[in-house]
């Protein structure tokens, strides 16, 4: 085991002594426990920084089940770094939060916690796997304690409605991306990504590829809340808020970007790949920017927000995929989509972390998050205004944040996609600037939103629950830390860009690194197209500010009564319904019915057997003679059995059904076997016995007047059916011997083997001892059974000793 | 001959028993059926015998034996059930 494995392991560890911890030292804070395992690792991660920014990455194989060629390994280059500090540097962060946020007194802080650390172990684990399989069972983990954490306060309803709806989404995504990784590991022959990366070009041909492709791109579609799967991140906002900013906002959603960023070496081939990423970013970012405008709760704007954040994330990775097709290009402008993603992918993380703690800090302080009642905070909380201006301002894309690069970089990308000659980009491929530029001005006035009507304006203390003031100040230093960030991103991104940008681009596109790239990110590039868009984009995104009360009406419009979250919820009750209504109508309840099938099963399945594989067959090469007295044995037990059917009283069945009895152990007779008769003419009696004491305690009621068997023709045909299957089975069979019996053995070795000359007998109890031995036990069971039946009656409703 | 002889007995037997299933299915009262069925009974015995001797096999004989309790308790059963509707009475001594 290596020392990436212990970090990866270890939130694992600690996690189980959080519970102890807690009850041991109640008095202190449990987040103060757990505080220091992220920052220890996050320390440990950036002591990669410089190796991994030479090229060269880190490795180490653990393993689990070699035999099936699932090992615990672990790689980590540009890619995994960089989630594993953002996982790591925020998850401290955010614990710190927490440590304020969440009353130790009030709170379940174990289960917090210690849901947490799963969540950081299992991220960790995501990030840094090279296995497919064991991808995918941290991928499961962060689904389950995603949905733990959601529902943390699990007495609010709404809390469970999220926490199911994200479990069942995510969990479908997570299911197809299984079926993605075992196709691509038949198509591979392994489990290693990397071993993956190197077969690009055969896995393109190979039949599976598109299969596998889609399935995986479900799975990362559905747990980056991508459109139309996003759906679940806004109903996650019931989660208390510092999980909201860790898990929604900075770490979880981006493991589907993660997905595919990992996995563009083995795919980017596919312009298939190119197309679902570009294009479902590309309108994840509008629809989600547009719906966030209309959003009334702090957080629900922030998730949407991030839905259309990671389209646009989503949408500079697919751009990116085109790189791959110009690798003779001297300066390749694709490549730039990819970087502009990374850092992106930072810059969100930054920002996002920050906004969401801000608006925890104003849910805190003010006891609500509706934007309504909010307004005039800018003097009671000077600190959190500033932070949330920074974070939103960045969002929005303004200089000099950090926002505003990636911005800019987002539009560069999306101009010059445009200009591709490769998969039909001439014919559509002119919406992706427009998409982008409409997504970015709705962004711009959501970020307006969330600043100035929260902390500008009238100040309403009426429609607050208690009187604002500033947070404390270990609440604050968290995001104070992230919106600084954000600034030094801002003004110095190119501290970002050798160190943590280049090598997970290099991961990103391994093909194409090969070559020396130098990333250099500059606020002014002069007067280009993209710089007039981000004009147009303030402009514009002003304009519908002021007038935002004069258009909002368009919102019932679309999405109206067409909105997803409701086609979900008919979808769910629809399913429940649905499933309901066909359990209905075929489980009756009826034994009858459910005999009906068993037969029709019966009748069908062996009738097309033996009719499609031509299997009947009817010799009378082998049979013997047929005598008079058998013929007419035979028909006075076929006489008997359809006369039972028209009895009309049942003691005539019972009557007649000893006579069968014993004509069948006449037969026995004739055809030699002396033991079976006897034992057939006891039971026999005993079991007309039975039955006159069973008809002996029939209920005397009046309905249960006695009648002939009602006649129904379904239930005549199937029984003919049955008669004549099984009849037309026994006669191929029998005409079909394929060896000689084994009975021989028996008759040469009765006697000198086993000492007795009764056959019968001795196979009974010497060759064939064993069935016997259990048959004695189910008739010992038959008895105990009925005995039991018979004497231990319990009262009905109340539990009686049952030896009273 | 002698083999004729059994095989027309034999087929003498088993056509009265078809009356005696004649009997039983047409009733018309239970009484009727049960004594069908001892009848039925006794001449199982005589077909199994007959049978026995075509065979020429003492296997059967304790299945005669048999027979004949059975039927005997098969049919002391039936009548004490059409008189007392019921086959073991209990609680007697009590």
């Amino acid at each position: 085991m290596s020392s990436l494995h212990w970090a990866i392991l270890s939130p694992f560890f600690i996690a189980c002594f959080i519970p102890l911890v807690y009850k041991q030292f109640h008095r202190v804070h449990t987040g103060w426990f757990v505080l220091f395992l992220p920052i220890v690792l996050f320390i440990y991660f950036t002591g990669f920084i410089h190796e991994v920014g030479d090229g060269r990455h880190l490795s180490a194989s653990l393993g689990w089940i070699p035999s099936l060629g699932i090992n615990f390994d672990v790689y980590a280059d540009g890619l995994s770094l960089l989630f594993s500090l953002l996982i790591t540097g925020i998850g401290a962060l955010v614990i710190l939060y927490s440590i304020y946020y969440l009353d130790k007194d009030k709170e379940k802080l174990h289960t917090f916690y210690v849901y947490l650390l799963l969540f950081m172990g299992s991220m960790l684990g995501l990030v840094l796997s090279d296995n497919l399989i064991v991808l995918y069972m941290f991928w499961e983990f962060t689904s389950l304690s995603s949905f733990l954490l959601i529902g943390y306060w699990y007495h609010r309803e709404r809390s469970r409605y999220g926490a199911q709806k994200s479990l069942l989404i995510t969990v479908l995504g997570g299911l197809s991306m299984l079926g993605g990784f075992v196709l691509l590991s038949f198509m591979g022959d392994t489990y290693s990504i990397r071993e993956l990366m190197g077969q690009t070009g055969e896995l393109a041909t190979d039949p599976l590829f598109t299969a596998s492709l889609l399935l995986i791109l479900l799975g990362a579609f559905t747990k980056s809340a991508q459109f139309p799967f996003h759906i679940w991140l806004p109903d996650a906002m019931e989660a208390p808020t510092p999980v909201s900013a860790y898990l929604h906002s900075a770490t979880m959603v981006k493991a589907g970007i993660y997905l595919v960023a990992r996995l563009s070496p083995v795919f980017a081939e596919s312009s298939l790949w190119f197309w679902l990423i570009a294009s479902a970013g590309i309108l994840t970012l509008v629809w989600g920017s547009y719906s966030a405008v209309k959003q009334t709760d702090l957080k629900a704007i922030l998730a949407y927000s991030t839905i259309s954040q990671l389209g646009m994330i989503m949408s500079l990775l697919g751009a990116g995929a085109a790189a791959l097709h110009y690798e003779s290009m001297d300066k390749n402008i694709y490549m730039a989509a990819t970087v502009a993603a990374v850092f992106h992918l930072i810059n969100h993380a930054t920002f996002k972390g920050s906004l969401f703690m801000a608006a925890g800090i104003v849910d805190h302080e003010t006891g609500t998050r509706d934007i309504r009642k909010l307004g005039g905070l800018m003097n009671f909380m000077p600190i959190t205004f500033t932070i949330t201006i920074i974070g939103a301002f960045s969002m929005a894309g303004l200089p000099p944040f950090n926002g505003f690069l990636s911005k800019e970089m987002f539009f560069t990308s999306m101009v010059r996609v445009t200009e591709m000659e490769i998969f039909n980009m001439e014919t559509w491929g002119v919406l992706f600037p427009v998409l982008a530029w409409v997504g970015s001005i709705f962004t711009f006035v959501y970020s307006m939103i969330i600043v100035l009507k929260t902390f500008t304006g009238k100040f309403k203390p009426e429609k607050l629950e208690k009187k604002p003031h500033e947070a404390p100040l270990g609440m604050l230093i968290p995001p104070v830390i992230l919106a600084s960030l954000v600034i030094i991103f801002g003004f110095f991104p190119n501290l970002l860009a050798s160190t943590v940008i280049e090598p997970a681009v290099a991961a990103i596109q391994p093909g194409l690194s090969q070559k020396q790239f130098q990333i250099h990110i500059s606020h002014w590039h002069g007067f280009t197209i993209e710089l007039y868009m981000t004009l147009g984009v303030i402009l514009l995104g002003s304009l519908l500010y002021i007038t935002w009360d004069k258009w909002k009406c368009v919102y019932h419009i679309i999405p109206g009564r067409l909105s997803l979250n409701r086609m979900y919820d008919a979808l769910l009750a629809g399913m429940e319904r649905g499933s309901i209504g066909v359990t209905k109508l075929f489980m009756t309840g009826y034994i009858r019915t459910y005999l009906v099938y068993i037969f029709l099963f019966f009748i069908v399945s062996l009738g097309i057997t033996l009719w499609r594989e031509d299997a009947f067959a009817f010799d009378v090469g082998n049979t013997a003679p047929v005598r008079l007295y058998e013929v007419i044995i035979s028909v006075i037990i076929a006489t008997s059995a359809i006369v039972i059917l028209f009895a009309k009283s049942r003691l005539t069945s019972i009557i007649i059904l000893g006579a069968i009895g014993y004509m069948v152990s006449l037969f026995f007779v004739l055809f030699r076997a002396p033991d079976l008769a006897l034992t057939q003419l006891v039971i026999e009696t005993i079991s007309v016995a039975l039955f006159l004491l069973c008809f002996y305690h029939l209920p005397k009621l009046s309905s249960r007047k006695e009648e002939r068997v009602a006649f129904r023709l379904n239930n005549a045909l199937i029984s003919i059916g049955v008669g004549v299957i099984v009849a037309l089975i026994a006669l191929s069979s029998h005409s079909n011997k394929l060896f000689e019996s084994i009975s021989n053995y028996y008759i040469e070795n009765a006697y000198e083997e086993a000492g007795g000359k009764n056959i019968v007998n001795v196979i009974l109890v010497d060759f064939r001892g064993l069935d016997t031995m259990f048959e004695i036990t189910v008739l010992g069971i038959a008895a105990l059974g009925i005995f039991a039946l018979i004497k231990l009656r319990l009262a009905r409703g109340t539990l009686k000793d049952e030896n009273e | 001959m002698f083999a004729t002889v059994l095989k027309i007995s034999l087929v003498c037997v088993s056509i009265s028993m078809l009356g005696l299933i004649y009997r039983m299915i047409k009733g018309p009262s239970v009484a009727d059926r049960v004594v069908a069925l001892d009848a039925i009974g006794i001449n199982l015995i005589a077909i199994i015998a007959l049978v026995s001797m075509i065979l020429d096999t003492s296997a059967f004989l304790e299945a005669i034996l048999l027979l004949g309790i059975l039927s005997f308790i098969g049919t002391v059963a039936f009548s004490k059930f059409i008189e007392k509707g019921e086959v073991i009475e209990n609680g007697r001594d009590l």
